[in-house]
């Protein structure tokens, strides 16, 4: 929100002279109303500490994250190369491998990857499409750079709070959306639904479409029946669907119904008890035959994750080089392989400077922030690197830059970042806002819900202001 | 385990999970369950404001003849000694030991809700969730320091808002059929509980049936129903037992009587299993149709002569087994998974 010469950002202008002339009683009651109504309308996200898990609200910052147009149009962009990238990547590595035989990026990383899926080599997918959604992390730089910190190609979440935020701001500033011409974000769900039917074996109007959740004990199921609601889907569980003749079918009152599209939020190792983790009881046996047949589509698709692994990350600029011949418009984060001798040589000797990661962690566990570390910790990371090198990355730090942030009476500087969303289908389409995510410790630079994070909701500018 | 079978896939406008019918069939019983206990809690507490200081025992054998209609005393006396105004409401309003207390309704219903949010309306699911954080955080104490009549009043009103948003968001439906339909099982089963009190009742023994204590607590069993009012403009005249019983069980027109609340079961019924009234193919049709033809035929003396107890005993287990039935009917699940590892696996998936 501040320039480098300490002035407002002229985008940021009009927000506050709006909060300046707001009675700091009035501003409050604002506040409560927004967290009021998260709670009422059960926007909550469900913590495990012990075997009891409890419900709570995502913490809101009612302070908006605003981004001009013209850098909107660079991060849309970067993004849609990017996933266009990704996929190509994807269908190349199920297919001939031809970036791993020309040694762009080496194969032993690539086969290695715990989410690459050997079983399902030179397996096609309904449209060539792997990804259909992915949400991509993002950071500035000090420089005002934006910067990818990584991809999220399997199931990721977060968005129906980029639409609830919206919805929530919406009802606290109802005046200032109209004047300040923010782009709309609800067509998510609308795209989302036309994504998914796009995929459809089945080609006729309109395919039966469910939503598979794990349950209603996951932490996101709020956003599983959410976008089950928007789209006007069935939101269904392992349970409620079986296979027979190589066919989905779900279990309905009336009998059973065949299912042509899955939307899944279970990873591929739960999806189905025959083909993985026999142990899982949130798939559904015999799915995977069903795909393999060409009888029913999965989003995203299975053996996604082999890209989204962090070791894998450190090449994508190198792959859009590689497919597209283009320069990388969203760069990475710098990082270190653990794998290469010289690389994990500085890791292990600069560890204390460096932010460390494992390579298919999420939520922000497993890793390590050097500068913020204590003797033992460091210790225990350099022994853990040391063992298993392919299971960790290393990256400078990098300070994210900070949003103004109402903190116990008083607006304040806090860490943020950016989860865009991204959908393809017959287009890409990159939904023009997204989940910022903010840390709300004093300092911190752990954003996830998990560990003390909150939201703010993205306002992406028809205009510069 | 046996091959499971599978009817015939009827195609039609809207398709309903199983899982969903359930959960929106339990949902409404929840409900329905908690109001009828807050009632019969208030009613109670205020009756028995008019008889303190009479006779030690007054109290406690009042309470426990309600513990037996409820089929509660045995849990109760694990937990508590003997019954009285305090350790009763505790146990039937918050206790989550008891799994019919109001607190346990309501989480159970509100669980059943939020699996299938996606299902409802925004008010109905807000409705639940309110009644919800509005019990969380109660204690037994702070209800009797306050007023207990206004804390039964909330949770009466809530759920009479969310039976009649309900009415007025919720499409005729497949899944309106299953939450009526459970409604109103819930509400039959109630109201023979509610008459049942009376049987438990021993009365003080100066006064014999009748009497001002009799009276009172006929009132009391009517204003348990809601039914007082109804009861006045249909028979003008005092309160008469047989009367009483009479009108609970054979209206034809009073919501809560079990004729009324039978009669709209075997209409949800018929619907849900696509049969009709005249020639029933499912064991839940047979005992519906049975049921109700007990009730459109029978008169109040017929009852008394088999014994009103035991006729309301016969009514509650037909109105089980219609439950039971319909479950069965309805859900082609496969064994049930255990629910912890279940659980364990539902939270490990996040990116």
């Amino acid at each position: 929100m501040i320039g480098s010469g300490g002035q407002i950002r002229p985008h940021y202008r009009r927000l506050t002279e709006r909060l300046n002339t707001l009675p700091e009683t009035d501003f409050n009651s604002r506040r409560a109303a927004v967290d009021l109504a998260f709670l009422r309308r059960g926007v909550t996200f469900t913590v495990y500490n012990d075997s009891e898990g409890t419900e709570r609200i995502f913490p809101f910052d009612i302070i908006p994250r605003i981004i001009p147009a013209s850098e909107w149009k660079t991060l849309e962009a970067g993004l849609i190369q990017r996933i266009t990238a990704l996929n190509l990547f994807l269908d190349d590595i199920y297919h001939k491998q031809k970036i791993l035989k020309d040694k762009v990026v080496p194969a032993a990383q690539v086969l290695s990857a715990k989410h690459f899926r050997r079983e399902f080599m030179n397996f096609s997918v309904p449209r060539d499409i792997y990804v259909h959604m992915c949400g991509t992390d993002l950071i500035r730089d000090h420089d005002g750079r934006y910067l990818v910190l990584e991809d999220n190609l399997r199931c990721p979440s977060g968005v129906s709070y980029m639409l609830e935020n919206r919805a929530a701001m919406r009802r606290a500033f109802p005046n200032l959306f109209q004047s300040y011409g923010v782009r709309p974000v609800a067509g998510y769900a609308d795209s989302l639904l036309k994504a998914l039917r796009f995929i459809s074996p089945r080609r006729t109007e309109k395919p039966t479409v469910v939503l598979l959740t794990p349950g209603v004990f996951n932490s996101a199921y709020f956003e599983h029946s959410f976008l089950a609601r928007q789209m006007g889907i069935p939101i269904v569980e392992g349970r409620d669907l079986l296979v027979s003749d190589a066919r989905v079918f779900m279990r309905t009152t009336a009998g059973l119904m065949p299912v042509d599209v899955i939307y899944r939020r279970i990873d591929d190792d739960f999806i189905d008890p025959l083909v993985f983790r026999e142990d899982s009881v949130l798939g559904v046996p015999g799915l995977v035959s069903a795909y393999r047949e060409g009888n029913v589509a999965l989003a995203n698709a299975i053996g996604t994750g082999v890209a989204d692994d962090k070791v894998v990350y450190a090449y994508v600029p190198k792959m859009i080089k590689y497919y597209l011949d283009q320069e990388p418009i969203l760069p990475n984060v710098p990082t270190y392989l653990a794998t290469n001798p010289s690389e994990r040589k500085f890791i292990l000797e600069n560890i204390a400077k460096l932010v460390v990661k494992s390579a298919n962690e999420a939520g922000g566990y497993g890793m390590l922030i050097g500068p913020a570390a204590n003797k033992e910790e460091i210790t225990e990371f350099r022994k853990k690197v040391a063992a298993n090198p392919r299971n960790f990355i290393a990256q400078d730090p990098v300070m994210l830059s900070r949003s103004p942030t109402w903190c116990d009476g008083s607006l304040e500087g806090r860490h943020i970042d950016l989860r865009p969303y991204i959908l393809y289908g017959e287009k890409i389409t990159v939904t023009p806002g997204g989940l910022t995510r903010v840390a709300l410790r004093k300092g911190s630079l752990v954003v996830n819900s998990s560990q003390g994070g909150g939201s703010k909701d993205t306002w992406v500018l028809q205009g510069e202001a | 385990m046996p091959p499971l079978r599978f009817p015939e896939f009827r195609p039609q406008a809207t398709v309903m999970l199983s899982r969903v019918a359930h959960s929106l069939y339990w949902m409404s019983r929840y409900i329905e369950r908690a109001e009828n206990i807050s009632r019969l809690l208030d009613v109670n507490l205020q009756f028995l404001l008019d008889f303190q200081g009479i006779e030690d025992n007054f109290h406690e054998e009042h309470w426990d003849s309600i513990l037996a209609s409820l089929e509660d005393r045995a849990l109760f006396g694990t937990i508590h000694g003997a019954a009285d105004s305090r350790n009763v409401t505790d146990f039937l309003a918050l206790d989550l030991r008891n799994p019919n207390s109001i607190l346990s309704c309501v989480n159970s219903a509100r669980e059943n809700a939020r699996m299938i949010r996606d299902q409802i309306s925004a008010e109905m699911w807000e409705t639940i969730n309110e009644l919800y954080l509005y019990l969380k955080d109660r204690s037994a104490t702070e209800i009797w320091a306050t007023s207990p009549y206004e804390f039964f009043q909330d949770i009466k009103r809530h759920s009479h808002l969310f039976q009649g948003l309900t009415e007025s968001t919720y499409s005729r439906s497949e899944g309106w059929e299953f939450i009526q339909f459970g409604k109103l099982l819930e509400r039959a089963d109630k109201t023979t509980r509610i008459l049942d009190v009376k049987y438990h009742i021993i009365l003080p023994s100066v006064e014999g049936v009748g009497g001002a204590v009799d009276t009172a607590q006929w009132q009391a069993v009517l204003r348990s129903a809601s039914a007082l009012e109804s009861y006045h403009r249909f028979y003008v005249h005092e309160i008469l037992p047989w009367k009483v019983a009479e009108f609970l069980i054979f209206s034809e027109s009073f919501p809560r009587s079990l004729h009324y609340c039978v009669t709209q079961i075997d209409g949800f019924l018929c619907k849900i299993l696509a049969e009709s009234g005249t020639r029933r193919r499912t064991a839940a049709g047979r005992t519906a149709s049975r049921l109700l033809s007990d009730l459109q035929s029978l008169t109040i003396t017929d009852v008394l002569k088999q014994g009103l107890h035991e006729f309301l005993m016969d009514v509650q287990k037909s109105l089980d087994r219609i439950g039971d039935e319909v479950i069965q009917t309805t859900m082609f699940y496969p064994v049930e998974v255990p629910q912890e590892e279940h659980q364990q696996q539902q939270v490990q998936q996040q990116q």
